[in-house]
């Protein structure tokens, strides 16, 4: 046997890896492994899953890319990263469409064995780019993982499919070597992921052991990294997408307001995963209806929250589009339920597995009549959880409607989260009226919140419903000046909830040429660039909407503070429109409506662009 | 209004259901005669105290419904009144929730909720008002108009089949499927009450006149002269005779339902069907249902079919306490840790 020469081991402090394969690969289980690894060892991380709507396209085809970036740190990271350090290609239709993203110097991994003269084909690649002049300027490492993972499962009982499908845990053994993480995490995930069929759970271990073994004995790899743990606040940490942090928030909002949770929805890319993760939570009483529909979905909710339950309804574009008329309804009624837009790209069916911000109009006007409801939205994984919360405090308290828009990026990603003390979640209780003396269903509080009169309270039977009430009493009234007053009312409520929201948070100095204003998960991104310009000497300073209806209470009061308001957003310019119409003001725009994350260097582009040299340097 | 100690004290009776809002129907509606039967039914039927009553209603003439009835109401938005009623339900399984509802709302617009209540088994109480028309928007042809129907928006006659209510209830699996006249008063409280009865999703059919736009629509089956011959009262365990002189009864032809003439001395009560509302099989109710305006069948009214099964909510409720049991009352601490935490010092 060879001497396995000494590797080099070298210190990175940041990395961007995209895991890039067919779309039956398991490249998403690749990233995600590796990314719950790269959390638990401590680096700052965030990530970006991208992947077709179809869900086997043919395989082999550029159709059939599905990719995972992940960007992990010692540092602070904000993004999955704009240009990718490493890219894993499994097959040459990954490496074709993935290629002009990655950094020039890049490093990248390929599967040799998918490199026949089908795939390429498949793959549209006139001559091999393994040995023409197409991967100049790379550091390229030609790994066979497909036969080395074939050789390692010699003598499974598993049929040649079925080993050959274990090639992405080779893949991922290989990265743990290459980025010296360990393989525990991932191996009791297998074990548990997997319990009910050994052969698969032995096969998987010994891939991803090979892969890792393969590292440290192949002449291939000839330099080890180490990217040290991120200086994280102290705490407990996890790793959580915003899907399912937005489930534990509206869990904690359950315990919180002391009520329970129902959840009516219809599955839908992106937002399925919410009613997946809800439907486990059985024994914290939850009660998730998967209905007939999307109407169904809201219309279920509207009944629960009669009924007295804290209830949700979930969705993505085209089911926000068919829940209006009931949305409506609840706004008539004013009954609590909290509707999720978790937004994709559209119109239509649009790109249902891309991310977009072009729900907003929608959210905040999106309704026949007068009909106003707040409007709140998430700007990361993280921020999903508490966002939650806070859609359910403000539809509790107001008796209203709410809208929580996220979007498939912040829905999907991933990023370390410091988990809460539950204590030190807001009590959100509430409490249902039962004195009968006095009692009219539309009485109002100092919040202009009517009273919740639950169905089972003795002496309180009253009738609501869609057509116009009469102030106070309820009753159905057709009267012109009662339809004004309510409208009014209605439309004050709503606003009034800014004076319950807090300021607007300016990042940087409070005056200056320049200051980003944005919404939604595009924070990250925003967050970097700004930085960026910052470090070049711009005077540019960072602001991000949580609550877009109403908008808090001094965001005039900043916009006035700088000579240029730059609105990036994954739409043609939805907050720009309503910013410019609140406050009569012109705004910047840099809109790129790709149905992916917006770039931190485009954002630091436009920076530079509208403040010229005016950097003092 | 009562005081809490007032309401504590409080014995039903029919008007303890009527609420303070004046009744707009239009006069001669066959809406007023159901309206009167559930509050005369209620007193009886409720063991219920009257607050966890709730009636959900869409939209049209017969949705109007829940004002005028001194319970806990929700006047819903077009065709949506099941799926309101599901959140409602599953939301307090404690509450009684009934569904008032017309054909255009609960067939046309809102037929997929309807079959999807039918097949989830919800424990819900459907009342179809079914005119046949769309009264509310003035006349236009309903999903229950019968073919060749000249109105307002098939000024030539409809050209669509229309559906079989009943039929589609049994097609869906409803556990609870009857049928009742408006003019029936007596029949049409001993529905609401065996509805009131079941568990799980009950749905009645009320053949209803809208003396406005479809007046006459069910006359064969009210009128004196007529209704004895067009209607088959069923009853459980009782062969299926019908007519003036109890002179005609119903028999099976292979598969096919056939009137015969028991006065002719050719056929006596032994060779006629006996109705079972409880068969495991939906056979018997689907020939029924099939014999609804046929020209030489009598339209059946009464109990087609009534079955036990599990229900949603109830199935919701098992759920969360089996799964409770398992794996102890839910900690939100330990579900926010997750499976993979690490501390950062």
């Amino acid at each position: 046997m060879d001497e396995v020469k000494e590797k080099k081991v070298e210190k990175l402090a940041d990395v961007t890896v995209r895991f890039a394969g067919d779309s039956g690969d398991g490249m998403q289980l690749t990233g995600t492994q590796f990314s719950d690894t790269t959390a638990w060892v401590g680096n700052d991380l965030s990530t970006l899953p991208d992947y077709p709507a179809e869900i086997r396209a043919p395989a082999g085809t550029l159709y059939g890319v599905s990719g995972f970036q992940l960007h992990f740190s010692s540092l602070d990271v904000n993004t999955p990263g704009d240009v990718p350090d490493v890219l894993v290609a499994m097959n040459p239709a990954a490496l074709k469409k993935n290629l002009p993203e990655l950094n020039p110097n890049g490093t990248i991994i390929v599967n040799t064995d998918s490199f026949d003269p089908k795939n390429l084909k498949l793959a549209r690649y006139e001559s091999n780019p393994l040995e023409d002049n197409t991967l100049d300027g790379y550091h390229v490492y030609k790994v066979p993982i497909s036969s080395l993972t074939s050789n390692a499962l010699e003598g499974s009982p598993l049929s040649v499919k079925e080993v050959a499908r274990c090639k992405n845990f080779f893949a991922l053994g290989m990265m743990y070597w290459l980025y010296n993480r360990p393989l525990e995490k991932t191996q009791e995930w297998v074990k548990k992921k997997f319990v009910k069929n050994k052969d698969i759970v032995d096969a998987n271990l010994k891939a991803l052991q090979a892969g890792f073994n393969f590292g440290e004995i192949t002449e291939i790899f000839t330099t080890r990294y180490i990217v040290e743990p991120a200086q994280l606040p102290k705490g407990k940490y996890r790793n959580i997408s915003g899907n399912e942090a937005l489930s534990l928030g509206f869990l904690s909002a359950s315990v919180k307001s002391k009520l329970p949770l129902f959840l009516g929805s219809y599955p839908i890319t992106p937002a399925s995963e919410i009613l997946q993760y809800l439907s486990s939570y059985k024994n914290f009483g939850v009660k998730t209806v998967q209905a007939e529909d999307e109407i169904a979905g809201v219309s279920s909710a509207i009944g629960a929250a009669f009924a007295g339950n804290l209830a949700l309804t979930t969705t993505s574009g085209p089911g926000m589009a068919l829940k209006t008329e009931a949305i409506g309804l609840a706004v008539m009624t004013e009954l609590p339920i909290v509707i999720v837009d978790v937004q994709r790209g559209g119109p239509s069916t649009g790109l249902p597995t891309k991310t977009e911000q072009a729900d907003l109009l929608q959210a905040v006007y999106g309704r026949n009549g007068e009909a106003p409801v707040a409007v709140l939205a998430a700007c990361t994984p993280t921020d999903c959880f508490y966002q939650a919360i806070e859609a359910s405090r403000i539809a509790l308290k107001y008796m209203t409607p709410v809208i929580l828009l996220t979007d498939g990026y912040i829905a999907n990603g991933s990023e370390p989260w410091k988990i809460p003390d539950i204590d030190e979640l807001p009590d959100i209780s509430v409490s249902f009226r039962t004195e009968i003396e006095g009692f009219y269903p539309y009485l109002r509080n100092e919040n202009l919140a009517r009273p919740w009169a639950i169905p089972g309270t003795p002496g309180l039977e009253h009738r609501i419903g869609g057509l116009e009430k009469a102030d106070i009493t309820g009753n159905v009234s057709y009267d012109p000046d009662n339809h004004n007053k309510m409208i009014n009312i209605r439309n004050n409520k709503i606003k009034n909830i800014a004076n319950d929201i807090p300021d607007l948070k300016v990042d940087g100095d409070e005056t200056g040429d320049l200051l980003v204003l944005g919404w939604g998960g595009t924070y990250g991104t925003l967050k970097d660039a700004v930085k960026r310009a910052r470090a070049a000497g711009y005077k540019v300073s960072q602001a991000h909407l949580r609550y877009i209806n109403p908008l808090p209470k001094n965001t005039g009061d900043v916009l006035k503070k700088y000579d240029k308001i730059l609105i990036p957003e994954i739409n043609l310019g939805q907050l720009a429109k309503l910013i410019k119409s609140e406050f009569l003001i012109e705004v910047e725009q840099f809109n790129l409506v790709r149905g992916l994350p917006l770039k931190s260097k485009d954002i630091l582009g436009k920076i530079t662009e509208l403040l010229g040299g005016n950097n003092g340097n | 209004m009562a005081t809490n100690e007032e309401v504590k004290e409080k014995k039903l009776t029919a008007k303890d259901f009527a609420s303070d809002q004046d009744v707009r129907w239009c006069p001669g509606c066959g809406d007023y005669s159901i309206l009167a039967q559930v509050q005369r039914t209620f007193p009886e039927i409720i063991n219920k105290d009257v607050e966890k009553i709730v009636w959900i209603s869409g939209i049209g003439c017969s949705s109007r419904f829940p004002y005028y009835m001194n319970t806990y109401g929700f006047h819903g938005i077009h065709g949506r009144a099941p799926a309101i009623a599901t959140g409602v339900k599953v939301a307090n399984p404690d509450l009684d929730v009934w569904v008032a509802t017309g054909d255009g709302d609960l067939l046309s617009i809102g037929g997929n909720h309807f079959i999807h209540a039918c097949r989830k088994n919800i424990d819900l109480k459907i009342l179809l008002f079914n005119n046949r028309i769309y009264g509310l928007t003035k006349g236009q042809y309903s999903p229950t108009s019968e073919k060749g129907k000249i109105t307002k928006t098939t000024p030539f006659g409809s050209i669509d089949y229309p559906f079989n209510p009943v039929s589609l209830a049994i097609g869906a699996d409803a556990t609870f499927v009857a049928r009742t006249i408006d003019r029936s008063p007596k029949h049409l409280q001993e529905m609401i009450r065996r509805a009131g009865e079941h568990k799980g999703l009950a749905f009645i059919e009320i053949f209803q006149n809208c003396n406005i736009f479809n007046d006459g629509a069910f006359s064969l089956l009210t009128e004196k002269d007529t209704k004895d011959d067009s209607v088959l009262v069923l009853e459980h365990g009782k062969p299926m005779i019908f007519g003036k002189d109890s002179d005609k009864g119903i028999k099976l032809d292979g598969v096919k339902p056939i009137t015969v003439d028991l006065a002719s001395g050719s056929y006596s009560k032994d060779d006629l069907l006996v109705h079972d509302e409880f068969s495991d099989e939906p056979i018997l109710a689907m020939i029924l249902a099939h014999m609804t305006d046929h020209p030489s069948l009598p339209t059946p009214v009464g109990v087609f079919r009534q079955i036990k099964r599990e229900t949603y909510d109830g199935g919701i409720r098992d759920q969360i306490n089996l799964v409770t049991e398992k794996r102890g009352k839910g900690d939100l601490a330990k579900m926010l840790y997750g499976a993979n935490t690490w501390e950062v010092n």
